[in-house]
């Protein structure tokens, strides 16, 4: 086979997107159809910035799904193929079989890996994290931050110092701390995971319980269906194996294997930690300043005077009405986290060094920059697209809920 | 003044204790114990070798008494044996008299700052010489960053909506969304590279520790100052756009003083106050990129001991990088909360 030439690339690269672009066109053209009956959501598409950065991000959540299916790649991003160790674009593999794709479309890497497939393998790694770790990391930052700001007092002055203390420590020495293979194997980042990965659950059931309290009837079955499904999830997320921590001086028997739903594998789990530990504390402020500037509001008195319980009043009074900036602070804040992941991996902690997230592999490409750009550049840019276009979005939502 | 000075010294007092005790804890758990020993001794090393090499080093007592050993405030183990007295105040092994005269407490409050296993030298030493280094990046990286930045936003608040501030927003929002790691690399792999050919500048600034020049410094430097760059860009513009809808701008301006006049006499100081405080708060941020560019351009300042350190568990050394930090930090903190009640002449008065 004749390699490809620029034109060619390009050209081969959009077509293996087609079931992206597919989807990316679905998507804004029903959006776009009923914008008006979509509330917020809908208001992002009457914003040209809001739906550029929208578009890039759809743009990598779809890469990411549907490379994960395989539909997008074009080669195993761990497979080996003599004399393609750092090949440029367009290069033709020497002998592809039956079925082989006939070409390394953004050339190959230094152990003669496709970087195409491992850059649309990587999106992958950045959207199960990313958005999730925020999530989790605003269930924290919400439920330490609204009594700490309703309150104040000494609770505030505490929760205040420990979320100082997190924000004073270098992150990159802290990822050092958590994440090297010596600290994982003292099981300290899975006794990170059970305290922080609680804060969803009492989320929930303080939220349900505030509002249906007047109703036990109600309240009580949907506590128990709720409160056991998010328990058995907290449980499969935590155990591996049937143990909490199994080391060598300790093991802490948590759920059986039998009921244990998923396993996560122990890499992710450490980053994940980390990442949701090191955005916490910065949720924690933001929530805590709106609870402090909502609570003197004039809805609050009055639920004060109805005589609600002081967390009806913050999650379903004050709550609601700071979601406009929790929102925006939360498309940015997925950006932030997808840059806190590629620091990881720019420094080669914790995913394993195979992996194909894009951080790593910025890591490998940066050692031969001088000679060969198209290892480290493809995902470099990938990051940067999907960061801006998170900012994008964010920048977006923020003109939008400004209007009204 | 004083008292709030006071407290907030307090306050970042307990903060350092509480953050340098945790570092402690994680570098002293036995699986990074025994990879120091490991690295310091021999890969091969049985686990009673491990324990014994350990126990002859003080690291095997009690972690509060070690604790505040390393701070000064305990005093240092000592350990006599056939040969001699060890122990933590002692250079090798002397006699019995000898090490009656030793100090009792050597802590970093007596100024000992301990003894890095990674650099084979003074703490102390290490890190005077590896902060001067990157005193001498950040310097530039203030110098470029801040300017370009307070330029960018003033320009761009100045009409809100025209053009200019359309194409600058743009600008300070892909700086925002472009990490060290990533900008770092498109410079090298656009300027430095031999694949494109440019070669205007040199890809490493190792050679910028003794003699820095625009050739192998300007990367480096740039590579820091635009992902801090487009943040206070942004707050300059906001607080530009809003002190340019002012009451008092528009009398300006009906009164007949010239747009250049408005801008530089009336505006300015009123839009600089906000950014002050950004500015002083990107520090910590900068932390974060003077590591990832130290690294990236192999710079051996401070961001690159902290990563040696760290990757070798190099406890004195991650404890005094700490203790740096975050002094860093707060003092920044105290020195923006400080600077804001100054700059503000409503906060100042009442």
């Amino acid at each position: 086979m004749e390699p490809l030439g620029t034109f060619g690339i390009i050209a081969r690269i959009l077509y293996q997107f087609t079931s992206v672009w597919v989807a990316l066109v679905i998507l804004f053209a029903v959006s776009i159809a009923f914008k008006r009956r979509l509330g917020l959501y809908g208001k992002l598409f009457d914003s040209p910035i809001g739906m550029i950065g929208f578009a890039l991000v759809m743009f990598w959540v779809f890469t990411g799904i549907f490379g994960a299916m395989d539909l997008i790649v074009t080669f195993d991003p761990l497979e080996q193929i003599s004399g393609m160790k750092n090949k440029p674009p367009g290069t033709a593999v020497a002998n592809p079989e039956d079925g082989q794709y006939a070409w390394y479309l953004l050339g190959g890497d230094n152990l003669a890996r496709d970087v195409f497939s491992r850059l649309v393998k990587g999106a992958w790694v950045v959207v199960q994290i990313a958005p999730l770790a925020t999530l989790f990391a605003f269930m924290v930052g919400i439920t330490l931050g609204l009594p700490a700001g309703y309150y104040g007092g000494k609770l505030d002055t505490f929760l205040s110092f420990l979320a100082n203390l997190i924000l004073a420590f270098p992150v990159i020495l802290l990822f050092y701390l958590l994440v090297t293979p010596e600290i994982v194997d003292t099981g300290v980042p899975n006794y990170m995971a059970t305290v922080l990965f609680v804060f969803p659950i009492i989320f929930a059931g303080v939220l349900l319980n505030s509002r249906y309290y007047t109703q036990p009837g109600f309240r009580t079955p949907l506590l128990i269906a709720v409160l056991g499904v998010m328990a058995w999830l907290y449980l499969s997320l935590i155990s591996t194996g049937g143990y909490l921590v199994n080391t060598r001086e300790l093991s802490i028997p948590a759920l059986p294997a039998i009921l244990d739903l998923f396993d996560i594998p122990g890499g992710i789990l450490v980053v994940f930690v980390s990442v949701v530990f090191v955005n916490s504390p910065t949720v924690f402020r933001i929530v805590r300043g709106l609870a402090m500037d909502l609570r003197t509001r004039d809805y609050v008195a009055a639920a004060q005077t109805r005589g609600e319980g002081p967390w009806y009043i913050m999650l379903w009074e004050i709550l609601p009405n700071a979601r406009g900036p929790l929102i925006v602070d939360f498309c940015l804040r997925i950006g932030y986290t997808t840059i806190l992941l590629g620091t990881l991996g720019f420094f080669g902690l914790g995913l394993p060094p195979e992996s194909p997230d894009w951080g790593s592999t910025i890591n490998e490409g940066r050692k031969l920059l001088s000679i060969y750009l198209h290892p480290a550049l493809p995902p470099a840019l990938a990051l940067l697209s999907l960061v801006l276009g998170l900012n994008l979005l964010a920048d977006g939502l923020r003109e939008e809920s400004l209007k009204d | 003044m004083g008292l709030f000075i006071l407290r907030r010294v307090w306050v970042m007092v307990l903060t350092a204790l509480c953050l340098t005790f945790i570092v402690f804890f994680l570098t002293n758990l036995y699986p990074n114990l025994e990879k120091l020993a490991k690295t310091q001794g021999n890969m091969r090393m049985t686990d009673e070798q491990v324990a014994s090499w350990l126990e002859r080093r003080g690291y095997t007592e009690p972690l509060f008494s070690r604790y505040g050993q390393w701070l000064g405030v305990w005093p240092g183990w000592t350990r006599s044996d056939d040969g001699g007295v060890t122990g933590r105040c002692i250079d090798g092994t002397v006699t019995a008299e000898a090490a009656a005269d030793a100090p009792r407490l050597c802590g970093i409050l007596q100024g000992d700052w301990g003894y890095s296993t990674v650099f084979r030298d003074d703490v102390s030493g290490i890190i005077a010489t590896r902060l001067g280094l990157t005193g001498k990046l950040m310097f530039w990286v203030m110098l470029l960053m801040v300017p370009m930045a307070l330029l960018v936003g003033v320009i761009a608040g100045m009409r809100e909506g025209s053009r200019t501030d359309r194409t600058l927003s743009t600008f300070s929002i892909i700086t925002t969304a472009t990490p060290e790691y990533v900008s770092g690399v498109i410079f090298i792999a656009v300027f430095a590279s031999s694949a494109v050919g440019l070669k205007w500048f040199k890809g490493t600034a190792t050679s910028a520790m003794d003699d820095a020049n625009f050739e192998n410094f300007f990367l480096p430097v740039l590579t820091i100052a635009l992902y801090g760059m487009g943040y206070i860009a942004r707050m300059t513009r906001a607080s530009m756009t809003e002190v340019m809808t002012a009451q008092y701008i528009r009398t300006a301006r009906l009164k007949g003083v010239t747009f250049p006049n408005i801008v530089m006499k009336h505006a300015l100081r009123n839009a600089l106050i906000a950014p002050f405080t950004v500015i002083m708060l990107q520090f910590p941020w900068l932390l974060n990129g003077v590591v990832i560019v130290e690294t990236l351009f192999n710079y051996k300042g401070f961001g690159w001991t902290l990563v040696e350190a760290a990757g070798n568990n190099d406890i004195e050394l991650l404890l005094a990088v700490s203790v740096v930090s975050v002094v860093v930090v707060l003092t920044t903190q105290l020195i923006s909360d400080i600077g804001y009640v100054y700059l503000n002449p409503r906060i100042r008065i009442s």
